[in-house]
């Protein structure tokens, strides 16, 4: 790779963050200074080249200690990486959390998403313009700067902040705030001691005999992997590398196992196939860059019992005859990351992972790779060319990721709490486990209870159960309140009101009334929201979010958030009904044509508020 | 080589080899349609091993860059051969069966030690093994080259030793390996193929063979001076000694791209009749008595080129040329006319189909072929013939078809200019990307790459010198100064420059480099040259001439 630098040099701090995580260069020719045989002598091309899959590490390097890239960062990067620096500019640009331009090293996050914007999230930004400055301005000197987010997977905690500090002596550090205060905030932002963290319990802690996949959430110390043995982890392995990888395939497909990530994919099929694929390697990645509005189920499981995680990925890495596995978490779930990766040490040390997987041969391991703020890399082929180190820009489909998947080699892709049914499939067979739920939905589900309800948080409940249930038992609404409407499997899903309380939350009864359970975010909004702002806040997530690779979405998303403004504004009938078949138009386009998920339901929460809300007056 | 004066594959099979050897050659930027084919190769999984004494554009892209020193090929290159054969990894077989002079060649390499090669190109012995094992052991491999080997005093030998690996490991004549030299032009095959060299007619045919040029005078009704004519250095050579006076210029250059042009341009101001013909009034036309404007070889004119695959490609006229230029078949043919000949008006076409009649390997290509198989590589012997993919495939006949191929044991001889404390610094030249040779085609437009010509240093050295980047210095070299800027440029290794010779107006290159030439090839030893750098207005030594 011939690269031609122009920006000046890295700085000192540059070079040691890069460094930090790459080694020391070998040479003049990665980036070094001359060695006595750089005169002479390179080696490079293939083996160099093949490292591009570090570009997102190193940038989160520099991103962490320098709190931003600089043109001499970014080349230095490329020098070590062998990659072109305009590639390089084009992934750094692609990810929120790269800034390009210097910023204030203390930023803070202060989410306005949909569940937030129930507790007051827009209140507390005006109060922070007000108190503070504009949002994404350093103030006082340039040390700080407050920013909006998007959903920051804290619903149940709403209103939420995430805060971040690059650099300086004391190193990086990243926390959260939820719920959060203007005081607090404004504490943080002058310089304030870092908040400390406060667990919150399960709101089902009191009722745990139901609980599968939760069931040990809360309960075990998710930094031991003693606790977790001492409540029944490692069984279902055991269990599994007795069945052997068609074992499992079957016991997998027995049970009915549909994806929980928002396609509801036969799992069992899904493994077959990358367990049949003659190409190697195989690759497992766990998806764990939960980004819907409205989700935070797979951040409760890997916070709270993340050798599940582990070893759930170690099952599916048995059946699909995968070395090497890559868990790709959420940029914005520093706890999570910090869990998954302790637990991932543990089960190494252990002899969990490694060579010999508890001493049966088998070959596994697990790398952590961390998002960037990129609701799009949620969607698998996005999420793999994240992790080559490229813009996280969907793929066409086919091929499908079982056979060229990550790094074109045939791929077994599952949501994190896909692969936690896995272990209660294993550790009660697949007859006990397709017993709950429905027969075409089996097992329970993680909702997430979020917005106008009286006790948000994670719900574990059956396939089937009513939506009205399912309020019920997040306390239902406040005293005096009446549901004006419920948003179903987050900005990618839809809005349905009381008339749909009794339909059976399962995919099929979802499917029926041309709703999604999609990701089990479940918004609920009194008659005190303002879904028009709401669903201006959506559109602009969608706008926001659009990878921009394919017109359809790079061009409707816009179009969307400008007509749904007009839309609101509107005074006269005619305009309004011009502007519904506009949308209407425009989410056909996106639906037909666009390349992912992303375009195809972006107007969907949209198109279904306007048509059963008769919302946008 | 072996009688035929092209490259011996395909582009699609760099794409399907499994090692290329890049010897001499920064393609990345001369040859970026090649690379293109090369890296595609490398995609499907080939290794690229660069040797050049810089570390190139296209050296980034090698799994393994030896950068010798300067005019050490030979040693290189008898060293591989002497580990190949060490390690057992010579095909005996096709060496007994296919070749002649094998027990001269290993006499020869025999002394060239990993030490010794170590020692003569700077390379270390333990990545001379490793590429020797690497292109001994590889299924298919195999050696393109440029200008890095051809532009040295030695340029043959530099290309012998070359083909004597190719031999040595039985990687000539199969798919997916062979001996390829770049071809700087669309066009320069198609030069060669022509005829325009001193010793051969069209096709690669012996004008000093009395058989073939009885075939030609037959047909063209007029004889045909019996012996050769003078290359390129001969025909300066003639002029120096006042032996030759009248020269007829298409389409070249020299008074810019000639080694020490203080001289070339000397001698073709001395000639008494100096005719170019060429599309631009280039510095050499300048110079002439008559100019003789010509319409563009391509988008104006009809005919065929072919590349360095061997491939004869049509060309079409697009555009009509400018007012007064007219098309070189047409001067060519009025010239005839004046000088009491009337070869009529003919066109393209009839021109390439009294080719087509004349030269066997190209006489299975009629245009009408030649479009509907998207170009044919020669040979192609007759109509019915599907054109060659690639050469000396009846070496591997049994028995071989036609002569065998000869090893030719050749030794190092390191550049002519030697480096001394006087001129300690060795400069090399070469081309970038964004400008073609003495920049008539290119100079005109403007790109985003280039910056004005400098003469490229090691920061050491220029550390040395106590010389700033972008600082004018002199650079001397036994035959004359030139003032220029500096650039640092780490890539290279203290004691080596770079310069181009693309802006002769800015920097007139030539004025260093040397001209001894190849007696073989007639190529001037452009990639040696020995200089030395001063501080303008620091006190200047009396050089030495």
């Amino acid at each position: 790779m011939d690269i031609r630098t122009t920006g000046g040099p890295p700085t000192a701090q540059e070079i040691s963050a890069v460094d930090g995580f790459l080694g020391p260069p070998e040479s003049l020719w990665d980036g070094g200074t001359r060695m006595p045989d750089d005169d002479h002598l390179a080696h490079g091309g293939r083996a160099a080249r093949s490292r591009r899959h570090l570009l997102l590490p190193v940038l989160h390097a520099l991103q962490d200690h320098v709190g931003w890239v600089s043109r001499g960062a970014l080349e230095y990067a490329c020098r070590r990486l062998a990659i072109p620096p305009a590639e390089a500019y084009g992934v750094a640009s692609f990810y929120a959390r790269f800034a390009l331009q210097q910023r204030p090293p203390l930023a803070v996050h202060v989410c306005d998403d949909i569940a937030c914007k129930c507790a007051g999230a827009d209140e507390l930004c005006a109060a922070l313009e007000k108190g503070f400055g504009p949002a994404g301005l350093a103030v006082d000197g340039g040390t700080a700067a407050w920013y909006r987010s998007a959903c920051l997977g804290l619903c149940d905690q709403a209103p939420a902040a995430l805060i971040e500090r690059a650099g300086s002596a004391d190193g990086h550090a990243e926390g959260r705030m939820a719920p959060v205060t203007l005081e607090a905030v404004l504490a943080i932002l002058g310089g304030g001691r870092w908040p400390s963290e406060r667990p919150l319990p399960l709101p089902q802690a009191l009722n745990r005999g139901s609980l599968r996949l939760l069931r040990r959430v809360g309960l075990t110390d998710p930094e031991s992997i003693d606790s977790y043995r001492q409540l029944g982890g490692y069984t279902a392995l055991r269990r599994a590398l007795d069945l052997g990888p068609e074992g499992v395939i079957r016991e997998v497909t027995e049970a009915k196992l549909l994806g929980r990530g928002g396609a509801a994919f036969p799992t069992g099929r899904k493994w077959d196939s990358v367990s049949r694929t003659a190409v190697r390697p195989h690759y497992l990645v766990c998806n764990a860059d939960e980004s819907e509005p409205g989700t935070f189920k797979d951040r409760v499981l890997m916070e709270g019992d993340p050798f599940a995680v582990v070893e759930g990925m170690t099952i599916a890495a048995l059946a699909g005859g995968c070395e090497h596995g890559y868990l790709y978490v959420r940029g914005e779930y520093p706890l999570a990351r910090a869990r998954i990766e302790a637990a991932i040490g543990q089960a190494r040390a252990h002899g969990f992972l490694g060579d010999d997987v508890a001493g049966s041969g088998m070959r596994f391991d697990i790398e952590v790779r961390r998002g960037a703020g990129a609701y799009i890399c949620g969607e698998e082929t996005a999420l793999f060319n994240s992790i080559e180190g490229k813009r996280g820009e969907p793929r066409n489909k086919p091929p499908f990721p079982v056979q060229v998947g990550l790094f074109g080699k045939p791929t077994l892709v599952n949501n994190v709490e896909t692969l936690t049914n896995v272990l209660e499939i294993l550790n009660v067979g697949s007859a006990a486990y397709a017993a709950t739920g429905t027969p075409d939905s089996t097992g329970t589900r993680l909702f997430c209870l979020s917005g106008h309800v009286r006790v948000p948080g994670i719900y574990e409940v059956p396939l089937g159960t009513t939506l009205r249930a399912l309020i019920d038992l997040a306390g239902g609404l406040r005293e005096g309140r009446s549901l004006r409407a419920v948003l179903l499997g987050g900005a990618a899903g839809s809005f349905v009101t009381d008339e749909h309380l009794d339909v059976p939350l399962s995919f099929e009864g979802t499917r029926a009334i041309g709703a999604t359970l999609g990701s089990g975010a479940v918004v609920v909004l009194d008659d005190t929201a303002d879904v028009d702002q709401m669903l201006i806040r959506i559109a602009r997530f969608f706008r926001d979010e659009s990878c921009g690779q394919c017109v359809p979405c790079r061009v409707g998303t816009v179009r969307q958030e400008e007509a749904l403004h007009r839309l609101v504004a509107a005074r006269d009938s005619a305009s309004r009904e011009s502007e519904i078949r506009l949308l209407s138009d425009i989410a056909q386009a996106m639906r037909d044509a666009s390349i992912c998920g992303l375009g195809q339901t972006a107007a969907s929460a949209i198109g279904s508020a306007v048509a059963t809300l008769r919302t946008a007056r | 080589m072996f009688g035929a004066g092209g490259g011996t594959s395909s582009y699609r099979e760099v794409e399907e080899t499994d090692l290329i050897l890049l010897w001499g050659s920064n393609a990345r930027e001369t040859h970026p349609i090649f690379f293109h084919h090369l890296l595609r190769g490398v995609r499907n999984g080939a290794k690229l091993v660069a040797i050049d004494p810089r570390r190139t554009g296209s050296a980034e892209w090698a799994d393994v860059w030896l950068g010798l020193d300067v005019g050490s090929d030979i040693a290189l290159a008898n060293a591989i051969a002497r580990e190949i054969i060490q390690s057992g990894l010579a095909n005996t077989e096709f060496i007994g069966r296919a070749t002649t002079g094998y027990s001269d060649y290993e006499r020869c390499v025999e002394a060239y030690t990993l030490e010794r090669a170590e020692r003569e190109t700077g390379v270390p012995a333990a990545a001379i093994k490793e590429v020797a094992h690497a292109y001994g052991r590889a299924d298919r491999a195999m050696i393109c080259w440029t200008l890095g080997i051809t532009e040295h005093h030695n340029a043959t030998d530099n290309v012998l030793a070359l083909i004597n690996l190719a031999l040595l490991t039985g990687k000539v004549g199969r798919y997916g390996c062979g001996l390829n030299p770049l071809r700087g032009q669309n066009n320069v095959q198609g030069g060669g193929d022509m005829g325009a060299i001193p010793n051969k007619l069209p096709g690669f045919q012996d004008v000093e063979d009395p058989v073939i040029r009885g075939r030609f005078e037959a047909a063209w009704k007029h004889s045909i001076p019996p012996k050769r004519g003078y290359h390129l250095s001969q025909m300066f050579e003639a002029m120096e000694h006042g032996e030759l006076k009248a020269v007829y210029i298409v389409g070249e250059n020299p008074a810019r791209s000639e080694a020490d042009q203080t001289r070339a341009v000397a001698l073709l101001s001395g000639l008494d009749h100096l005719v170019v013909q060429d599309i631009f009034l280039t510095q050499t036309a300048e110079l002439a008595h008559v100019v003789l404007p010509a319409a563009a070889g391509w988008a104006e004119s009809e005919g065929t080129v072919t590349n360095s695959e061997r491939r004869v490609q049509r060309v079409r006229r697009a555009l009509e040329p400018p007012a007064g230029a007219r098309d070189d078949i047409e001067i060519i043919s009025e010239i005839a006319r004046r000088l009491g000949t009337d070869w009529g008006t003919p066109t393209a076409e009839q021109v390439w189909d009294e080719c087509r009649s004349l030269s066997p390997m190209h006489a299975g290509m009629s245009y009408e072929r030649i479009d509907e198989l998207g170009g044919i590589q020669w040979p192609c012997y007759d109509e019915t013939h599907p054109g060659t993919e690639f050469l000396h495939a009846r070496l591997w006949m049994d028995p071989v078809e036609g002569p065998r191929a000869p090893f030719h044991a050749v030794e190092n001889d390191p550049p002519v200019d030697t480096l001394t404390d006087e001129f300690p610094i060795r400069l090399t030249t070469g081309r970038r990307l964004d400008s073609f040779n003495t920049g008539v085609q290119t100079g005109e437009y403007t790109s985003p790459l280039r910056t004005r010509e400098a003469l490229l240093i090691s920061p050491s050295d220029a550390e040395q010198l106590g010389l700033r980047d972008g600082e004018r210095v002199l650079a001397s070299s036994r035959r004359g100064s030139v003032e220029v800027p500096i650039r640092f440029d780490a890539s290279l290794r203290p004691g080596l420059a770079f310069m181009t010779l693309h802006f002769p107006d800015q920097v007139a290159t030539n004025i260093l480099t040397i001209d001894a030439t190849d007696p073989k090839s007639g190529t001037a030893e452009f990639k040696a040259s020995a200089i030395r750098i001063d501080k303008l207005g620091a006190p200047v030594a009396p050089v030495a001439i």
